[in-house]
């Protein structure tokens, strides 16, 4: 394309860039974050898995597991969150339902992040 | 004008367009199984926060939990999770290798697209062996 204009000209009615390479950045920070809580999260149900309640909850009022647990909620959601925004964005439209999908996403990741991090506050405290 | 026309005509970034690859080919098709197992465990959290929050609604209900997760249905769930799980992980790494600008000529694009599916199957036999004997 011949480029007969100003950049000025050429970025004007293009619309914000809004937050540049954040959003890329904060998911591979989160997917880094994931690789040792996930092996950590697997590890850790494995010895769980099939446990009575009692067994369960002695796991969880450990501060270690019930913290790296709510870590391993706030990285996942995080990072599920971003790259289903990627994927909306990429696929849906027109840009209206494309907007209605990614806010449904979003509150849908927040509300159940905060779900699972209070249940888990619930288990470890109560025991 | 439709968002794909609107890059189109400014030259801007397009989607990743589906149809236009052979689907088939061995990078492709781990491309596109890296999004759909990304977006089934974004799908599968749900599966996590139900186990969670029978746990916290009490014995009974984590007793509830349990008997369903521990049915061939919830095993054949939790057994598809792990390995999108695994798949997912293992080709993310792949991803941010290449962010550096690693890995990227079509050898090692096959050849690491083989040592990830190779990483991904074994944690998952790995894992389930583990966990099925403890």
């Amino acid at each position: 394309m011949a480029k007969m204009q100003s950049s000025l000209r050429s970025a004007i009615a293009l619309g914000s860039a809004k937050d540049g390479v954040h959003h890329w950045w904060m998911e591979r920070i989160s997917a880094i974050a994931l690789i040792p809580l996930t092996l950590w999260f697997v590890i850790g149900v494995i010895g769980v898995a099939g446990a009575d309640y009692a067994t369960f909850s002695a796991w969880l009022a450990k501060p270690w597991n019930a913290g790296l647990l709510i870590c391993f909620i706030g990285a996942a959601f995080l990072h599920g969150k971003m790259g289903m925004e990627v994927i909306i964005e990429d696929y849906v439209e027109p840009r209206s339902v494309q907007m209605m999908v990614k806010v449904f996403v979003n509150l849908m990741a927040f509300s159940l992040g905060i779900i699972s991090v209070v249940s888990v506050l619930i288990v470890a405290v109560r025991g | 004008m439709s968002l794909l026309e609107e890059r189109l005509h400014r030259g801007g970034p397009v989607s990743p367009h589906l149809q236009v690859y052979n689907m088939f080919a061995l990078t492709s098709f781990l491309s596109i199984l890296h999004r759909i197992f990304g977006a089934a465990l974004f799908v599968g959290t749900l599966l996590f926060v139900y186990w969670i929050v029978s746990a916290a609604a009490g014995p009974q209900a984590y007793d509830a939990a349990m008997n369903f997760l521990g049915s061939w249905f919830g095993y054949l769930l939790i057994f598809g999770w792990s390995f999108a799980l695994f798949y997912h992980m293992c080709n993310g790494v792949r991803h941010m290798l290449w962010d550096t600008g690693r890995l990227l000529s079509l050898k090692e694009i096959y050849q690491s697209g083989y040592i990830m599916v190779a990483c991904a199957l074994s944690l998952t036999v790995i894992a389930w062996v583990v966990g099925l004997s403890v």
